[in-house]
């Protein structure tokens, strides 16, 4: 039976950690992801869980404790925002390489400078290229459900890579909502126990982890690597389709909203879809032809499903949340393009940097995004496709 | 996870490797046949060897086998090639041979 509550964000991800009751949380304080461990330290204060919960120094060791809980053979994650991520890049790298199945809560905020505490995805963007599986959430109750399938496909034999799910820093984090959230008996029994092959406690088989790889194996090495990404995609479908049966809740590789017969769409990440599925709904009542894909999963890319889903679309605005410096747009932005010009389209597209550090995206703004479109389409040429939303000139 | 790194050489294909390049099993470096790397190789001249075995403790890869207080011929499977036995030998009973 389920059963709904009024939640944050960090609360929802806190809960979902304490039904799952992992091994060990590492974990080092700040803004504003702060909330999951601290939540989680008084689950662990007062009995609730069996997780050995560790305070570090840094994040640099909150990372490496969880990546040397993994490869022991326990199930291990921790939290982090912004410059926490920034100073465990070292080891995100090693925990993907080395296959270790773990988890980041991570809670999205503005690198610095300048320094802010706001919601932007500049600090996962810049992690996007470091092998892990990255996981988006609109609101606090896919910040829950995404949190809840996290280890499952982290863990799945076919993949063994590590995963990121992450929430807008403030907007879905501090945000109190109705939530709907699963019995704990239900998560514990859909997560199921964490029995890895092959573990450094085990005396049975000694083993090494790491072991260094000279220029003869390297790229053999990382191609190994990125077999485990691809099977990705196909493991995210098929645990979303089993909690579907669990939550009634549906999810997939990103969401297509209105997008039956849209001409004009916006490609986004985050909370900031929710204000755009708002503008959508007002349009749509006056007859417009408008539709919304949020990407869930945005690490694998799924490319050739994006490109699919906007076979017919003639006017596309991708919204980065991070600047890319390229001169030319942000990470997304090259992304979908690079899908659109491999699927051979034909739709003009033109990508957007808007909400840095936690600048407010209102509906008007995303009406003003799907005029542009509008415009686009009437000049059949997209003009500056490297534009800033709402920005004061 | 494949945990037989007798298959690990420089050919290998990536199939081939361990996920993670994660070693299943204790003490298999002797295993990996790091000799391969060499571009040099010592020989061994027994009739001038007057088994003194200062060779034996400069070896970097403990890679001369001594039985009965006797050294024997080379391990070539972890030799890297790096003539330090040359030097150490009073009596030029090694000598280095390219790999052929």
């Amino acid at each position: 039976m389920a059963k709904r509550d009024r939640l944050s964000g960090n609360e929802a991800v806190a809960i979902a950690l304490r039904q799952i009751n992992p091994d060990v949380f590492p974990a080092f304080p700040i803004t504003p992801s702060t909330e999951i461990p601290q939540y989680f330290a008084s689950f662990a204060a007062n009995g609730q869980v069996d997780t050995e919960f560790i305070p570090v120094e840094s994040e640099h060791s909150s990372m490496s404790a969880a990546i040397g809980a993994s490869a022991a053979g326990a199930r291990s994650l921790t939290a982090t925002s912004s410059c926490g991520l920034a100073y465990m890049w070292e080891e995100l790298y090693i925990a993907a390489s080395n296959r270790l199945p773990l988890a980041l809560a991570l809670v999205n905020r503005a690198l610095s400078g300048p320094i802010n505490i706001n919601c932007d995805h500049s600090d996962s963007m810049g992690a996007r290229d470091s092998g892990w599986i990255q996981m988006y959430a609109e609101n606090n109750q896919e910040a829950y459900d995404n949190m809840v399938q996290a280890y499952r496909i982290s863990e799945h034999p076919d993949v063994r890579l590590p995963i990121m799910i992450c929430q807008d820093g403030f907007i879905t984090s501090h945000a109190v909502e109705n939530i709907e959230l699963l019995e704990d008996e239900e998560v514990q029994k859909f997560v199921g126990e964490y029995n890895p092959e092959n573990y450094l406690l085990n005396p049975q088989c000694p083993m090494a982890v790491g072991p260094y790889s000279v220029t003869d194996y390297y790229m053999e090495a990382k191609r190994n690597q990125a077999e485990g990404m691809r099977h990705v995609s196909r493991v995210v479908l098929d645990v979303a389709k089993e909690y579907k049966k669990l939550s009634g809740r549906e999810y997939g590789l990103f969401e297509e909203y209105r997008m039956d017969d849209a001409e004009r769409a916006v490609v986004m990440i985050g909370s900031a879809a929710g204000t755009t599925k708002d503008a959508i709904d007002r349009l749509r009542e006056q007859g417009e032809k408008v539709g919304l894909i949020k990407i869930r999963l945005y690490r694998p890319f799924p490319a050739s499903e994006i490109a699919e889903a906007l076979k017919n679309v003639k006017a596309v605005a991708i919204m980065d949340r991070a600047e890319g410096y390229t001169n030319h747009g942000g990470p997304l932005g090259a992304d979908v393009m690079a899908a659109l010009y491999r699927a051979h389209a034909d739709a003009l597209a033109v990508n957007y940097i808007y909400g840095l550090g936690g600048r407010d995206v209102r509906v008007k703004d995303m009406e003003n995004v799907f005029a542009a479109l509008k415009q686009m389409m009437a000049d059949g040429d997209a003009g500056e496709t490297y534009r800033y939303l709402g920005i004061r000139e | 996870m494949a945990a037989d790194i007798s298959k690990l050489g420089v050919k290998a294909g990536w199939k081939d490797l361990t996920e993670g390049m994660m070693i299943a099993g204790a003490g298999t470096s002797k295993e990996f046949n790091t000799g391969e790397w060499s571009t040099d190789k010592p020989e061994f001249i027994e009739d001038k060897c007057k088994q003194c075995l200062l060779c034996v403790p400069v070896c970097p890869d403990s890679c001369i086998p001594v039985e009965d207080m006797k050294r024997g011929v080379f391990d070539y499977k972890h030799c890297k090639g790096c003539g330090i036995c040359v030097k150490a030998c009073p009596f030029g009973a090694i000598t280095m041979e390219g790999v052929k």
